[in-house]
């Protein structure tokens, strides 16, 4: 029911558009100089690897989990993809993951689904077939048809296999292995030419914009229809490009391209792999499965009140949720339905709303054994804000602040100390009254009236704005100004892969006036990205990367 | 477990098999984070003979193949990380000045490459794995083995997942009947020339930076065709190789007696792998420099502690941070004793060994960085003398690192940048 109801919602916002934009109003791009920075390389991200797979290949295809790690940098996995490369143990084990792929996508039940030839024999290599498949897989894979040679050199490796195992699809196999390891798969190559209306501007070529805009909407690789739109050279006319934006924002895959922007945002990835540990004795609650469901409770709010298109900035005030029993033990509420998912809206009566109160949050930003209002406050200045909290001095005597032990008995106390320091207090002013908000919730972000006998005093200011609770922070959030400009470049730096260069600050300035002025709708914000000129032109190819150790 | 060498297979130095080609010589660094106590940590003598500090007792401990463990084990005292101004980064200053040489000029950065990535680029090109990353901590996205920033190598977290890499099918048991080739390990070869004719097309379009990520993806490339080559060409002809038997149930995690389990496992399967010289290079990481070791029930991590404990006044040191230097010691003497309890040549597998245990810092609750505690273990042939006490005297930790190199067999005569560079080896090790 739910789902259909955002559907709807999506096609109305997107009618309204197109009305709009048949105005000449809401769908030009913001019209303000940019000199665009450079581009590079993406290495696949592991979560994305596995999407390719199986929108290519087959959903029942799984994919090792022994994948090299992603890179993060910048606070974003997206960002670190321009930097990554392969190791020797790195390419082992994408090796091993080709071949591991590449068997179960042509085993014997599935092979008629790929394969869309038959051999003349299965004992024996069969040329055109094995060309017709290499061709329209590779194209898929690599985002851009498959060069003569690069085809050429499949086919080869298929004939070969195939009379040496006698076994056609073990040929294919092999062929398909070959594309899987190419750095032409594994890394998204962006590339740049002279725009011919504007000779002194780089952009990016169409069948460059196609991989782009799916990385960045869908989180996968383009579709049949975007890759033709890529490869006819409409990506970069305005009209081509318009085209194919108002048809993926309206995609049911966009759910995936915000799930995907979010996890990287707010670093979920620790969630899968198993890092957000908690002490059994302690939490005995605490469960992998319990946190997983905690992860998606909070992209499953995400997704839903986005794409319905409201406010982002409620996300940090809204009621409404998602819950499963497991959680509703967790939260301590009832759950009617006995397995899987139902609406929930926070009562009244409850301390928690939005999604800092969700337990997703609390048990990240805490330690195995306690929680940490340091933390916590870390991430809505840093990730939420943008603003940057230097690293703690090196030489310092923390004895007296966190000892739980004697007279400091709530968090509020053994931090007030902190903040008696001048070494300290610069940065812990910045973090500790948002985090001390959250106090009630702890190391698993469950409810608790008190900390080693004594109450927990959850009031506090942020920028000027003084609250009572949760809740109160949670609206101050809210309303601060630096909300809705941060997620502007948070997002920008995601879809381009790197900070934003100097050129590119008016256009930040730009979309963060039309991002609150479209009453702060992500997908909003995302058509004006992709319509700008910061993601359709580029200063050319990075040089080196600095060494980090200077003269 | 292969059967302990006759002496009538060795050449008279019991170094070498008889046919002539000499034991390999293997490289490994191990890592502990948050330092020690170091009043408590340190031997008051120097040179040989001295009598083990409170903090290095498990050390005292008797070899199954003779000996005691103490006597394979030399103590690096009082080497310093220098500064030159830079900022010392909590617990990232100290590690990347010892591994790496250099100093950060931003956290969390990578300023050089790392020891053991530096000995691969040299020896690693001629066994099956160019280096073994190991980690006891359940955290497959760090290990402190970097070639740059960029290149980083991940590490083995699960027992039973370095046991499949290296001993699953792949692996070319001696001591299972006649070898024959893998027609599908000469077709996977093929697969590589393929995408290796891809490298020069995709060179022409790309930029400065991405030609270094690309000729690093090439390079990998390069080291896997080593490996099926050195698939296709049989069992290794070493008297000490044996199959490992399967691990049994692991259970990754940072509770103390997670990480203890997993650093027994992995020892044990590295000690196996070695022998069959499947790597001669290999890192392990016991605990992360913000060390996250804890003890089931309790509130707080190894690193939290090691700040946030009072010093008891009664003895001078935080107790219940120190209980986890005596795990971290503990483990180190495990992970040692492991490797020498495989008999190899005239003597173990250790005595064909380098291995460098380290911290990030000296005492954790300051951060510091002066004397850093070092210890090598294994003779490395014979190269060097084992079992004594050097105090660096505030010299540089890089002399140890340099001291390494050269002993590795690489032709290196300066190690490290500004004052951190080293051009004095260690001599007292030195056999």
């Amino acid at each position: 029911m739910r789902t259909i109801n955002f559907t709807l919602a999506r096609l109305t916002a997107a009618a309204g558009l197109l009305l709009l934009g048949a105005a000449g109003c809401s769908s030009s791009p913001p019209a303000v100089p940019v000199d665009a920075g450079p581009v590079a390389l993406r290495r696949l991200t592991a979560e994305q690897f596995t999407r390719n797979v199986h929108d290519v290949l087959g959903e029942h295809v799984t994919v090792p989990s022994r994948i090299d790690p992603d890179d993060r940098r910048s606070g974003l996995l997206a960002v670190g993809a321009s930097f990554a490369s392969v190791t020797p143990s790195g390419f082992e084990k994408y090796e091993a993951a080709a071949a591991a792929v590449a068997e179960q996508a042509l085993d014997a039940s599935h092979r008629d689904d790929l394969v869309l030839c038959q051999p003349t024999a299965v004992t024996t290599s069969d040329e055109a077939c094995a060309r017709t498949f290499i061709e329209r897989v590779g194209r898929r894979l690599f985002r851009r048809s498959l060069t003569q040679a690069e085809t050429d050199a499949r086919v080869e490796i298929a004939n070969q296999a195939a009379n040496t195992l006698r076994d056609f699809y073990a040929g294919l196999e092999l062929g398909l292995m070959s594309l899987l390891v190419s750095p032409e798969f594994l890394f998204r190559v962006e590339l740049a030419e002279s725009d011919p209306a504007r000779p002194s501007t780089m952009r990016l070529t169409s069948i460059s914009m196609a991989s782009r805009l799916s990385y960045l909407l869908w989180d996968s690789s383009p579709d049949d229809e975007l890759l033709a739109a890529g490869e006819n050279g409409d990506l970069v006319t305005d009209n081509g490009l318009a085209a194919q934006v108002e048809r993926m924002l309206v995609s049911p895959n966009l759910e995936t391209g915000i799930r995907a922007i979010f996890s990287d945002l707010y670093d979920f990835k620790q969630f899968d792999d198993g890092l957000v540990r908690k002490d059994g004795a302690l939490f005995p609650v605490y469960t992998q499965t319990l946190v997983e469901e905690a992860k998606e409770q909070t992209l499953r709010t995400i997704v839903a009140h986005l794409t319905a298109d409201e406010d982002y900035r409620d996300l940090f005030t809204t009621r409404e949720t998602f819950m499963t029993r497991g959680l509703g033990v967790a939260y301590r509420v009832p759950v009617a339905t006995a397995s899987g998912w139902e609406p929930y809206s926070f009562p009244e009566e409850s301390p928690r709303a939005g999604l800092l109160s969700h337990i997703s949050f609390n048990a990240l930003h805490s330690h195995p054994g306690r929680s940490s209002a340091t933390l916590r406050g870390k991430f809505v200045r840093e990730v939420l804000l943008c603003q940057d909290i230097p690293t703690p001095p090196a030489n310092i005597d923390f004895s007296i602040v966190e000892n739980t032990q004697g007279e400091l008995r709530t968090a509020r106390e053994r931090l007030e100390k902190h903040v008696s320091s001048p070494a300290c207090s610069g940065c812990h002013t910045l973090t500790d009254p948002i985090g001390l908000a959250l106090e009630r919730f702890d190391a698993i972000g469950m409810l608790r009236e008190e900390e080693n006998g004594a109450p927990i005093d959850v009031s506090g200011e942020l920028d000027g704005i003084a609250y009572e609770d949760a809740i109160g922070m949670g609206q101050a959030l809210r309303d601060n100004p630096a909300l809705g400009p941060c997620l502007v470049r948070t997002l920008f730096r995601y879809a381009v892969g790197r900070g934003p260069e100097a050129g590119e600050e008016a256009l930040l300035e730009s979309l963060a006036e039309r991002f609150a002025n479209s009453g702060y709708r992500v997908t909003e914000l995302l058509r004006e990205i992709v319509l700008s000129d910061g993601f359709r032109t580029t200063s050319g190819p990075r040089d080196a990367e600095p060494s980090g150790d200077g003269p | 477990m292969g059967l302990p060498l006759l002496d009538c297979f060795l050449n008279a130095n019991g170094t070498a098999l008889a046919q002539g080609a000499p034991l390999p010589l293997r490289f490994g660094a191990w890592m502990w984070g948050c330092g020690v106590n170091p009043a408590r940590w340190t031997p008051d003598t120097e040179g040989a003979g001295f009598e083990l500090p409170v903090e290095l007792q498990a050390l005292d401990r008797e070899l199954a193949t003779g000996g005691k463990l103490r006597d394979q084990v030399s103590i690096l005292s009082g080497f310093d990380v220098r500064l030159d101004g830079r900022p010392n980064f909590p617990h990232t200053a100290g590690l990347m000045g010892t591994l790496t040489g250099s100093l950060p000029l931003q956290d969390y950065t990578v300023p050089a490459p790392t020891l053991d990535t530096i000995i691969a680029g040299e020896i690693g090109g001629s066994t099956r794995f160019r280096s073994l990353e190991m980690s006891c901590t359940g955290n497959p996205n760090q290990s402190y083995s970097y070639e740059s920033q960029s290149v980083f190598n991940a590490p083995e977290i699960s027992p039973i997942a370095l046991y499949t890499r290296v001993f699953g099918p792949e692996f070319a048991d001696p001591n299972a009947g006649p070898f024959t080739p893998d027609p599908r390990v000469m077709l996977r070869q093929s697969v590589l020339s393929a995408v290796k004719a891809d490298r020069d097309r995709l060179l022409q379009r790309v930029g400065a930076h991405d030609k270094e990520r690309l000729d690093q993806y090439f390079t990998s490339v390069r080291q896997l065709e080593q490996q099926l080559d050195i698939l296709l060409s049989g069992p290794a002809d070493l008297e000490s190789c044996a199959l490992a038997p399967a691990p049994g149930p692991e259970s990754p995690g940072t509770e103390v007696g997670q990480s203890m389990a997993t650093n027994r496992l992995m020892a044990s399967l590295l000690s196996f792998a070695l022998a069959c010289d499947q790597t001669r290079v290999f890192s392990m990481m016991f605990s992360d420099r913000i060390s996250g070791l804890r003890q089931p029930g309790s509130s707080a991590q190894h690193h939290q502690l090691t700040h946030d404990e009072a010093l008891d006044p009664a003895v001078g040191y935080q107790p219940e941070a120190t209980e986890f230097v005596y795990v971290s010691m503990e483990a180190w003497a495990d992970f040692v004793e492991r490797l020498a309890a495989i008999p190899e040549g005239d003597g173990t597998l250790l005595d064909n060994c380098l291995v460098f245990g380290h911290s990030d810092v000296s005492l954790a609750k300051a951060h510091g960085i002066t004397g850093i505690p070092m210890m090598i273990a294994g003779t490395a042939q014979g190269a060097l003398r084992p079992g004594v006490h050097v105090a660096g005297a505030t010299s540089p930790t890089t002399r140890v690192g340099l001291t390494v190199q050269q002993i590795m067999g690489l032709n290196t005569e300066s190690w490290g940048t500004r004052s951190m560079e080293a051009t004095q080896p260690v001599s007292e090790i030195l056999a």
